[in-house]
């Protein structure tokens, strides 16, 4: 246990999981309440654009995770109709148009440079490759989205439940909406960091569905999500950090599976409570 | 000759979680009746046509239906408005919309769909696309997908919810009017029972689970229905109309 | 090239006919994570060292069972989601177990056409034969319970039943698309050229009609697009999909 903190690439995945799982808890919440998680599902592959577009310039990914989210949700918007089968054919839509974009930077990432991995780092992630330098952005940005959480907090919430009350109450509800979509851009951004883009959604959806099946209130399921959040990003590095002498390979299992893998039990588990109290 | 009783329930009970949202309730509807289902919001309405329909099964009483099918007109639908589904497509799902297997267009059923069509005064706006008509123009093009099929009992569910007040009193007119050529009995829930009074032939009036049936003229009265609304309601005679309106400053005349 | 024009062909026809069901139910979201999902399937092949496909076969129809029977209960867009990552987390593991090539995985996520073999071919002739039998069976109450599902109920169709084997045909229309189009992008197909069909048409089978005759403009075009320059097929199925579906809204725009 001692070598596994003293390890400074731990010791980084840990900062960096604990600073994604906050976020996703908080942002998660509404995203399940306001039924988008096709939504955030799809920031994720896009992120593939951008962390392949990054990858190919040579720069962070993480700049390419938060610059294509940003161009994503002004593009969801705008596209965005009201009615939630057209809304999700729209963001299918608009998803498949990145995604082909993504194959071909990809594609060029790997005629280019000799280094075949970047398809998979992109999809995948690399939390223990994550650069110390990029620590303050990746905390501003977290920051930020708590912060904007907070301040959106009453409008947003009512605007889920009710969009035409919330209009009545003078709430811009398109600026509410665009500005959501911000956030889980930039909130499905720091997951990728950690699991990769294609797995970020469960992050983000995954703790803040377990904690709305906890309790009825927002803002008590908000604090659950990010605690649950943190344990299974916690757990999961600790368990890919012991799986180095693993079978198969004895390379390490990823992270990412560990860390999906107990999202997915921790639903299922309070799926079952909940139903055996019927 | 006997009236036939196209649908009997028999002390049908329903139970969710504990509370009993339908509590024994008995009514029955002859053929050619027109008959209104009555009741306030959460009154059961909803529940008892799920029984009528097959849909959920009472955990006490029984359900009969006697002669041809039944025909269902949900309350909406909600198509997109570019469902690439014309009217005439829904109205041809009517005539065997839950089979297998594909089935050639013929002449015989291109027919009767148009003689439907023209039956409910949705002939002009057949070939439309089912999602851009109006909420009446889609009750129409509902009734003939459900009475397309030759029903003996026409079940709606309130119709009129979600229609002014003129395009509410012509598809109950349409309703009353089919009901008397096609030999149908009509079954059809509203909390707002002013349209529906001059075709009514008989009310089951639902309350807290139980029912009340008899004629209009034994139910749509100041003291039954205040009983039965535990509120003041009042039944007047406005220039020859039956109305009823409810309310603690309502005089009467 | 040959195989791969065939292929490319039945993939289109079965996506431009299940697309239409896809769109007109609103299963955007299942339309994306069952192909996804399987990916899963296609990383444990090569992990056990049978053919792609063989993995596919397995793992699709598990991940449109569990998102139909756990979507259930409530939230199935929330079920979706978590099913299709828990499916990717278990690709991504056994990515982790394979010597396998980054190329290769790549191949899988954004399809590879031009390497579909001859026995390819005539199992993707199967598999479309299957699914469009599927449909024609299914058709008219998977028709009347994605415009009124109480309608259909009250008529005895059991639409919770249906819904199920509906998920089931994307799983097998899944295994017939991913080894050529690839994962990441079998969805496009499944719901560009539909929703685009729609401006162009206003009954039901037409509307099915026109939607295969774009998916097949579209993967054609793709296929000799991807031929010419090398770049991967999948950029230009994404691309033309949301051609298509611009081009649709600018005509039904401007009907109105």
């Amino acid at each position: 246990m001692t070598g596994f903190l003293a390890s400074d690439p731990v010791r980084v995945a840990l900062v960096v999981g604990a600073m994604a799982a906050v976020v996703s808890g908080v942002v998660g919440v509404f995203t399940v309440v306001r039924g988008q998680s096709f939504a955030g599902h799809a920031f994720g592959d896009l992120g593939t654009l951008g962390g392949s577009g990054a990858f190919l310039l040579n720069v962070n990914p993480l700049w390419g995770f938060v610059s294509v989210g940003a161009v994503v949700a002004g593009a969801m918007e705008l596209v965005g109709v009201q009615r939630r089968r057209g809304r999700d054919v729209a963001t299918g839509i608009v998803l498949g148009a990145a995604l082909g974009a993504a194959a071909l930077l990809l594609y060029l990432d790997t005629t280019r440079s000799s280094t075949t991995g970047a398809a998979v780092t992109v999809l995948f992630g690399s939390i223990f490759a994550v650069a110390s330098g990029s620590l303050p952005v990746m905390a501003g940005l977290a920051g930020a989205g708590v912060l904007a959480v907070v301040a959106l907090y009453r409008p947003l919430l009512l605007s889920s439940f009710h969009p035409e009350l919330a209009s009545v109450r003078g709430v811009p509800v398109r600026a509410v909406t665009l500005g959501f979509l911000v956030l889980m851009g930039v909130t499905v951004s720091l997951t990728s960091m950690v699991v990769g883009t294609i797995l970020s959604p469960a992050l983000l959806v995954g703790p803040a569905a377990c904690a709305l099946r906890l309790s009825r209130r927002p803002g008590v399921a908000m604090v659950l999500a990010a605690g649950i959040g943190l344990v299974v990003t916690w757990a999961g590095i600790a368990l890919a950090y012991a799986s180095a002498t693993w079978p198969p390979s004895h390379a390490g299992w990823p992270v990412s599976f560990f860390v999906v893998a107990l999202v997915f039990l921790a639903y299922l588990g309070v799926e079952a409570g909940a139903a055996a109290r019927g | 000759m006997p009236p036939v009783r196209v649908l009997t329930v028999e002390g049908a009970t329903v139970t969710f979680g504990g509370r009993r949202v339908l509590d024994g309730v008995s009514f029955s509807v002859e053929a050619g009746e027109f008959v209104g289902l009555i009741g306030a919001n959460g009154a059961g309405k909803t529940t008892l046509f799920r029984v009528v329909l097959g849909l959920l099964k009472p955990s006490a009483g029984t359900v009969r239906h006697l002669g041809r099918r039944v025909g269902y007109v949900p309350q909406k639908v909600a198509i997109e408005p570019d469902a690439p589904l014309r009217a005439r497509d829904l109205v041809a799902l009517g005539l065997d919309g839950e089979r297998f297997g594909v089935r050639l267009p013929s002449r015989s059923r291109r027919e009767r769909v148009d003689r439907m069509l023209e039956a409910v005064g949705a002939a002009a706006f057949a070939d439309a696309r089912v999602g851009t008509l109006s909420g009446g123009e889609q009750q129409r093009v509902l009734i003939a997908h459900a009475l397309v099929g030759q029903p003996s009992l026409l079940v709606m569910d309130e119709p009129l919810a979600n229609l002014d007040i003129k395009s509410g009193h012509e598809i109950v007119e349409l309703v009353a009017r089919l009901a008397v050529e096609q030999d149908l009995a009509v079954l059809l829930s509203a909390h707002e029972m002013n349209a529906i009074l001059p075709h009514m032939d008989r009310v089951v009036y639902l309350a807290e689970g139980r029912a009340v049936s008899g004629t209009t003229g034994e139910v749509i009265r100041s003291d039954v229905l205040s009983e039965l609304y535990r509120y003041p309601v009042k039944v007047l005679d406005v220039d020859g109309t039956v109305v009823v309106v409810g309310g603690h400053d309502v005089k009467v005349r | 090239m040959t195989n791969a024009w065939l292929a490319g062909s039945l993939v289109a026809v079965v996506a431009g006919v299940v697309g239409f069901f896809v769109v007109l139910r609103g299963a955007t979201f299942a339309a994306h994570g069952v192909p996804l999902a399987s990916f899963a399937g296609a990383a444990g092949a090569s992990v056990v060292g049978v053919p792609a496909v063989v993995g596919l076969a397995v793992f699709s129809p598990v991940a449109a069972v569990a998102i139909g029977l756990l979507g259930r209960r409530r939230r199935s867009d929330v079920v979706t989601a978590l099913v299709v990552a828990a499916m990717l987390g278990l690709g991504a593991l056994f990515l982790s177990w394979t010597v396998e090539y980054a190329s290769e995985i790549y191949a899988l996520l954004f399809g590879e056409v031009l390497g579909v073999t001859g026995t390819e071919v005539w199992l993707s002739a199967a598999l479309t034969g299957a699914a469009l039998l599927a449909v024609a069976t299914l058709y008219r109450p998977l028709l009347l319970s994605s415009v009124a599902g109480e309608v259909a109920e009250a008529r005895g169709v059991r639409t919770a039943r249906l819904e199920l084997l509906f998920l089931v045909l994307m799983a097998v229309v899944t295994t017939l698309a991913v080894p050529v189009v690839g994962t990441l992008l079998m969805f496009t197909l499944m719901v560009g050229p539909p929703a685009a069909a729609r401006a162009f048409v206003r009954s039901p089978l037409a509307a099915m009609a026109a939607s295969v005759g774009i998916a097949l403009v579209t993967v054609w075009l793709a296929i000799a697009l991807a031929y010419e320059t090398t770049w991967p097929i999948g950029f230009f199925v994404g691309i033309a999909g949301a051609a298509w579906y611009v081009l649709a809204r600018v005509v039904a725009a401007r009907r109105r």
